[in-house]
């Protein structure tokens, strides 16, 4: 299996603003080629999109728009980790040989289609994501005698870290106390608890060994996969204070990579809500059950931006289809120690987490110079 | 008989597998174990609140049938964990269905 390596990225940044989803598709896909004048794009053998709008045949107008005529170019959905799941299909297609270079795009419009799983009907009337997450905060809370207002410091310190992301949603910082004030949505969730949907777009292109080291000097490489899906439902998921679909993912790309958590230098987690973010860092072995909200305030007040340094979902935004790629777009900066304000310690290895539906499905990958 | 016609009439029943005699959720015309068909059984189920939130003056519930099929359910009088339920209304809204228990 040949090393794949990522060379180039670019962005949008994250709004609110009304776009269509070709233009923001192009948007982050112009920024990387922009950024990159050398790349010959008649080497692109595959183009990927990743989002959950409805609009058709995405990845052959975004070829056109961008001045590429791919071998390959299709769209993959799969809600809020479609970005991972293009990048393991761009992954496998370089890996097996079918490809040398692949540009992955993900982009979301903020009314995107893919907040609500229409079909999980096990949910009832309770459809929207904040039914979900309620469940997790008063399961997770009952299980560790965790309060909410432990919880809110996962928003405080993600907010707080996307203040130094350029291209993050969230511009202001917040105490515990504006958490604790924010809109009540239901018993156990406050707005400054989620993450917003928004308008993004995100774009990396990664090449086999050989391609990647005539463009870069500083290629980042995947050396570690792990994924798993155990249901579709919600109400499947057999424990309300852990993520299955995390923990097994986690282990196989930390397996692939023949490294332990222990490693990690830097993270990007799917912190779709303030109780996702111990609940994955649990999960994904960083800490002991119920001891994951410990690690997040320690990291608060040392101002140590090791998990979630773009702000996470909670302080960038939420466009679905963009998030797991500029997710891994942070860890590359990090690792390429070109993340400005937001520069962790040296890192040499990182790791991103991405998840759909309640985390019933979970994308991890580990990421090295 | 399929489980939606039955639930837009307000009935909740549960989809049984003839062969292997499993329960099926979500409800489906085939077993998803050993692929048999299945039948709606006629019969009240009971269930348990395995947790619950509230959304202003209405509580909504993970509840468990026979240890492995689990519904959100609207309950207005306040829960307590563990509780036994049974469903009090049912039916199907726009595509989406619902569910209050007692």
């Amino acid at each position: 299996m040949s090393e794949v390596g990522i060379i180039a990225y670019g962005t949008s940044p994250f709004t609110k603003e009304d776009h269509k989803i070709e233009s923001m598709l192009h948007k982050s896909t112009n920024d990387l080629f922009k950024k990159n004048p050398d790349i010959n794009k008649n080497k692109i053998d595959a183009v990927l999109v990743s989002t959950n709008n409805n609009s058709k045949y995405l990845s052959p107008v975004l070829s056109e728009m961008a001045g590429i005529q791919p071998k390959i170019a299709h769209s993959i959905e799969s809600l809020c980790n479609s970005g991972t799941n293009s990048i393991v299909s761009a992954f496998s297609y370089i890996s097996s040989g079918l490809a040398d270079m692949v540009l992955v795009t993900g982009a979301e419009r903020y009314d995107s289609p893919g907040q609500i799983l229409e079909w999980d009907n096990s949910r009832g009337e309770f459809k929207h994501p904040i039914f979900w997450a309620s469940i997790f905060s008063k399961s997770y809370k009952r299980e560790y005698g965790i309060s909410d207002e432990q919880l809110a410091i996962v928003s405080v310190k993600n907010h707080k870290q996307a203040k130094e992301n350029p291209n993050a949603l969230s511009k202001k910082t917040y105490t515990v106390e504006d958490v604790m004030n924010s809109k009540k949505l239901t018993d156990d969730l406050r707005l400054l608890n989620c993450s917003r949907p928004c308008t993004g777009s995100a774009s990396i292109l990664l090449a086999s060994k050989e391609v990647a080291e005539k463009y870069t000097d500083m290629p980042i490489w995947i050396t570690g996969i792990g994924q798993k899906t155990t249901s579709a439902g919600f109400t499947k998921n057999t424990s309300l204070t852990s993520m299955e679909s995390t923990t097994i993912a986690g282990q196989s790309a930390l397996k692939m990579s023949n490294r332990n958590i222990s490693e990690i230098d830097v993270a990007e987690l799917h912190d779709a809500f303030s109780v996702c973010e111990p609940m994955i860092l649990e999960s994904l072995g960083f800490t002991n059950p119920g001891e994951g909200i410990n690690m997040s305030q320690k990291l608060h007040e040392e101002s140590n931006f090791m998990i979630n340094p773009r702000g996470g979902l909670i302080g960038s935004g939420h466009p679905l289809g963009a998030t797991g790629i500029s997710q891994t777009i942070e860890i590359v900066q990090q690792l390429q120690k070109t993340a400005e304000s937001r520069q962790t310690n040296n890192p040499k290895t990182g790791l991103v987490h991405n998840m759909s539906a309640a985390a019933t499905s979970s994308t991890v990958l580990v990421l090295e110079k | 008989m399929s489980f939606e016609n039955e639930l837009e009439k307000g009935q909740f029943y549960l989809p049984e597998c003839l062969s292997c005699k499993k329960w099926v959720w979500p409800p489906s015309e085939f077993c998803d174990g050993c692929n048999g068909e299945t039948s709606l059984k006629k019969k009240e189920f009971e269930g348990k609140i395995i947790e619950f939130s509230k959304q202003n003056d209405s509580y909504f519930c993970i509840v468990e049938f026979y240890d492995s099929i689990r519904i959100m359910a609207k309950m207005t009088t306040c829960p307590k964990k563990d509780q036994i339920v049974k469903i009090s209304k049912c039916g199907i809204i726009d595509g989406s269905y619902f569910f209050h228990i007692i």
